[in-house]
């Protein structure tokens, strides 16, 4: 061969040709993801491949038409959708689908339980204002920081007092009011001077450790003895009434309890996983036992702990209120699946990240808070909101200490005799189940959000 | 080894005072059972330019490491700028803050921006306002030249311009010392010069450096003293003349042959 042959050099592009039809429009689309599987007949193989693909095809067509139509023929085609002449029961057992009377009879139950009606403008302000804030942080909205710090210190004591009014007897004497002022003062104060000889390392690594987890500590008994007193100045400002909340169901208390868990599950889970990880054995064998305890045994039992047996444990008279029993058993529950979640993500984080941070003089906590942790969060997204959709749908299993949440409230609603039909009962599963849903796939949806826009620009 | 240490004469304009930078006394250091630094005695001056060289395995990294407390060393002393290496984890920070590393894989953190990687130990260590920080980033980013990729992130970087930036956010910190850890080993061969001539930069401004490295060229025409470890030891020390053209010891003439040889 001479280099004559070898030689080659183009002069002119080579034209871009039309793409065939099979590659673009409607009919491309329906070729590459339905037909090409069952068109290949060219071998005795793929013409069994072929054919299998065709039944596969044609029943799984017929399935979706069977469960679709069967939906549709329910809750629309079949169902009742009025009941002009109040005849509630009469008007839907006539047809064999959906009895949407009985949900807009009962929706109120299904959204406030057995709240007063006259005082139920207060709920709705509690979760408008829930809404607005969650809108603002969950999208890039400016002054975040500051609208997180109100939800997270305002938010709850504002819906407190507007969802359970004043929660101490208003008999003219405060005297009760203060003294329980005195006991997270003194922890107060032994916390901040702990505080102070942790910082600098002054008592090592530990005590460094253990401050931040005492603040907390600290600020939650703080918030729990300054409440009455926040709450009776609001009260008597908004003057509303106590709303006991053995009154509160539906939606709302699963929001209630599903928001508590969300909100203090991933702090805890934080420190839980971060104390797992601790060189100090105290921190680290405390934090691995309590997830240990916690994993190992069912949410039911946590709560039935925390209903029934623990007031034997506390001193009498001491009596914390039941929902908050059970809110107090879902976080702990909750943060320590967290704790694992975010273990993963910290497993994930390179070994120079550390040292980065080290070798620039970071001290510990700042490492964790400005590199560790916003990428190890961002790598576990996934698992966080899993968590979070599990979270919110295992509160459905306070019902089984009688507090009456959404799913609870709607079995509750289905012994109402007025309303018994063959279908009251699957249109009301129905209704809860589509509620579980929106909640569960916008948290799902927002994750996929979150990673896009975390992920751009630096993987 | 003290004679050799007198022998050490400034080269190229660069000064070397009688200052003591770093004191290394008879430190050990084990992994487990294993002696990874044994009898570790060594004086580095300010504005001392030292490469450390010797197989892998040797222990040079883990020695450098060893300086600003990433390894914890068991017996011995280490004495950084007169404030001695304890547990004392105020000296620690101190040390650190004051002494700069760059490590073989950059270790940015890939979820800041350049500008931020950069800001981030003079704000939350040294309590920079953040104006008069950025200030600092961009006249260091300007010094290994690229402040024109300030708002990007790591990743969008080349290996050699993020093994820059790394130098830069640590001269952020405006350390009296500078630890370099193999810092071209990860780079492919084209970019190998960009960081090597930024460093030549920072040693002509007299930072004290020690940098372990396999770039001999950049030690015989930076350093004014080379180091070859072997098997946890300092084994030889001398001038880079000396060390390359004049080597004592076997081992040090055999890593030589190989380094050189081809």
């Amino acid at each position: 061969m001479t280099d004559k042959n070898i030689a080659y050099l183009r002069t002119t592009e080579a034209p871009t040709l039309p793409p065939p039809s099979t590659e673009v429009g409607l009919r491309g689309w329906l070729w590459k993801n339905i037909f090409a599987s069952m068109a290949d007949y060219s071998s005795t193989g793929k013409a069994i491949n072929s054919i299998l693909m065709t039944i596969l095809t044609v029943g799984s067509a017929l399935f979706l038409y069977w469960l679709i139509a069967g939906i549709l023929d329910f809750s629309i085609f079949s169902a009742t959708f009025s009941d002009p002449e109040g005849q509630k029961r009469e008007a839907c057992v006539v047809n064999a689908g959906a009895c949407w009377p009985y949900v807009q009879a009962k929706w109120y139950q299904f959204m406030y339980g057995f709240y007063p009606k006259e005082e139920v403008w207060r709920v709705n302000v509690s979760m408008f204002l829930l809404a607005v804030g969650t809108a603002w942080l969950v999208f890039p909205m400016p002054r975040r920081g500051l609208v997180a710090g109100l939800m997270l210190t305002a938010f709850p004591i504002i819906s407190f007092v507007l969802l359970n009014g004043m929660p101490v007897e208003d008999d003219g004497d405060l005297s009760h009011i203060f003294a329980g002022v005195w006991f997270p003062l003194i922890i107060a104060g032994v916390t901040g001077a702990g505080w102070w000889l942790a910082k600098d390392g002054r008592l090592g690594e530990v005590a460094a450790a253990m401050a931040p987890i005492l603040l907390m500590v600290t600020a939650l008994f703080g918030l729990f003895a300054f409440l009455p007193l926040i709450t009776a100045g609001l009260d008597i400002a908004l003057g509303t009434t106590v709303v006991e909340t053995n009154q509160w169901g539906g939606l709302t208390i699963t929001l209630v309890v599903a928001i508590a868990g969300i909100v203090a599950s991933l702090p805890l889970g934080m420190l839980l996983a971060l104390g797992r990880q601790s060189d100090a054995p105290i921190i680290k064998y405390t934090s691995v036992i309590f997830i240990e305890v916690v994993r190992g045994i069912p949410l039911i039992s946590v709560l039935f702990f925390a209903s029934a047996m623990l007031p034997y444990f506390l001193a009498p008279g001491v009596d914390f209120n039941k929902l908050l029993r059970a809110m107090i058993g879902v976080m702990l529950f909750s943060s320590a699946y967290m704790a694992e979640v975010i273990r993963g993500g910290l497993q994930a984080m390179p070994k120079g990240q550390y040292e980065g941070g080290m070798s620039l003089g970071l001290s510990f906590w700042q490492q964790m808070r400005l590199i560790i942790m916003p990428q190890a969060l961002t790598t576990v997204i996934p698992g966080i909101v899993n968590t979070f959709i599990g979270l919110f749908k295992d509160t459905t299993l306070v019902l089984i200490i009688s507090i009456f949440d959404l799913l609870g409230m709607m079995n509750a609603t289905l012994t109402d005799p007025t309303w018994a039909t063959p279908t009251t009962a699957y249109t009301g599963y129905l209704v809860i189940a589509f509620i579980y849903f929106v909640f569960c796939f916008g948290m799902s949806r927002y994750s996929v959000y979150m990673e896009n826009k975390l992920n751009r620009g630096h993987r | 080894m003290s004679e050799l240490l007198t022998e050490t004469a400034p080269r190229g304009g660069m000064t070397v005072s009688d200052q003591v930078a770093i004191e290394i006394n008879d430190m050990n250091k084990w992994y487990g059972s294993f002696h990874v630094l044994r009898d570790i005695d060594l004086t580095v001056y300010e504005g001392e330019r030292i490469v450390i060289c010797g197989p892998s395995g040797s222990g040079k990294s883990t020695l450098i490491r060893c300086i600003n407390a990433l390894e914890e060393h068991q017996a011995g002393s280490i004495t950084v700028d007169g404030t001695k290496l304890t547990s004392d984890l105020k000296n620690i920070d101190k040390i650190r803050s004051e002494v700069g590393m760059c490590f073989q894989h950059f270790n940015l953190f890939p979820h800041l921006t350049i500008l931020e990687n950069c800001t981030l130990a003079p704000i939350w260590v040294r309590k920079t306002p953040k104006k008069e920080a950025i200030e600092t980033a961009m006249h260091y980013l300007e010094k290994v030249k690229i402040p024109d990729q300030a708002n990007k992130y790591p990743g969008q970087l080349s290996g050699g311009q993020q093994q820059r930036v790394a130098i830069a956010r640590s001269l952020c910190m405006k350390p009296r010392i500078m630890l370099f850890d193999e810092p071209t080993s990860a780079l492919d061969p084209e970019m190998i010069k960009e960081v090597l001539d930024t460093m030549i930069e920072l040693a002509e401004e007299g930072m004290t450096m020690l940098c372990v490295t396999h770039e001999m060229g950049f030690a015989r025409q930076v350093a004014n003293r080379v180091i070859f470890m072997a098997d946890g030891q300092i084994v030889e020390q001398n001038e880079p003349e000396e060390f390359f053209n004049n080597p004592q010891s076997e081992r040090t003439q055999q890593f030589l042959s190989q380094i050189l040889g081809h």
